[in-house]
């Protein structure tokens, strides 16, 4: 159908363009923000391919967490950009010829490639076997069961960075005035109270 | 489930190999800008996932869409603790600078 090529085209050449801009934009938060955009249109191309489950996964981790961390950084640490951009001029011919190169190789595979009739035989997990079950629903059923221990380890890496980030990030500022309830609570009249007597017609 | 398309699946692999090559050049233009580098990694892990998906969908087997979300796993990992080397060492450094990572090597 006419609309799935155009949404194809669409999605696809905003997504190529927006890559270009995050590589290629002065002020990075410029580079996140066009991350961002390439990231709602690869959800795009992934809801026309029939995964809806792993384009809404797409925006939610990439979009609502990576980027935004991204973001976050980046406003948070006060960089000279401008430092940052001289001088790297000089690599752009080789990027260029590696770059050409890859793409080159790229097209040529992709183009020329042919599977074999009988390679939908070779499906691990056929879609077909799934009868009528959407794309999140056939997902859980495999994830939950045959996937269960790589699904765990995915979690506990996700563990470890989250330990991991913590720890390389934490410190202990010196001078902060920080409540400490202990303290508070082990003070006592007698240390810090003192009671004069003071005869009567001395005082002010 | 319904796969599609009468857009073959050339248009989907060559689609992600122009974001790769996008994400590889980035690279080279920003050799000195670590974000940039992170954000060019993400691009190429963008695109490993296209591939990922177009296999699946055209080759009718879910086990690629299972293994995009363990990528995107590994690939949320990887960008929070480098983007947590990367404030340690700003603070300590004052700069992002990539010849001045170096220093880090022990």
């Amino acid at each position: 159908m006419v609309i799935q090529a155009l949404a194809f085209y669409l999605f696809a050449g905003i997504l190529v363009v927006s890559a270009l801009m995050v590589i290629t934009a002065r002020n990075p938060v410029h580079s996140v923000l066009f991350l961002i955009l390439g990231f709602f249109n690869a959800a795009g191309i992934f809801i026309l391919l029939g995964a809806e489950f792993i384009a809404m996964i797409l925006v939610i981790v990439y979009v609502g967490a990576v980027a935004v961390l991204f973001l976050f950084v980046v406003m948070m640490l006060d960089i000279n950009f401008a430092d940052l951009r001289k001088g790297g001029m000089q690599y752009i011919p080789l990027g260029i010829v590696i770059g050409g190169i890859l793409l080159f190789e790229f097209v040529t595979i992709y183009t020329y490639w042919q599977f074999s009739p009988d390679v939908i035989q070779n499906a691990a997990l056929p879609m077909s076997g799934f009868g009528d079950a959407q794309n999140s629903e056939a997902l859980g059923l495999v994830l939950y069961t045959d996937y269960i221990f790589p699904f765990q380890m995915s979690g506990l890496i996700l563990f470890v960075a989250m330990i991991g980030a913590i720890v390389l990030t934490h410190r202990t500022r010196p001078g902060i005035r920080k409540q400490k309830v202990s303290d508070q609570h082990a003070r006592k009249a007698s240390d810090v109270l003192e009671v004069k007597k003071i005869s009567s017609g001395t005082g002010a | 489930m319904e796969t599609l398309v009468n857009i073959s699946m050339t248009h989907f692999l060559i689609l992600a190999g122009i974001i790769f090559t996008v994400g590889v050049f980035g690279i080279f233009l920003n050799r000195k800008n670590v974000i940039v580098i992170l954000m060019s990694i993400e691009l190429m892990l963008l695109a490993v996932n296209i591939n990922f998906i177009t296999f699946s969908a055209y080759l009718d087997d879910l086990v690629g869409q299972v293994f995009v979300m363990f990528i995107l796993t590994v690939a949320a990992a990887e960008a929070a603790i480098g983007l947590a080397i990367l404030v340690v060492f700003f603070r300590n450094k004052g700069s992002i600078a990539v010849e001045d990572l170096s220093e880090m090597k022990g």
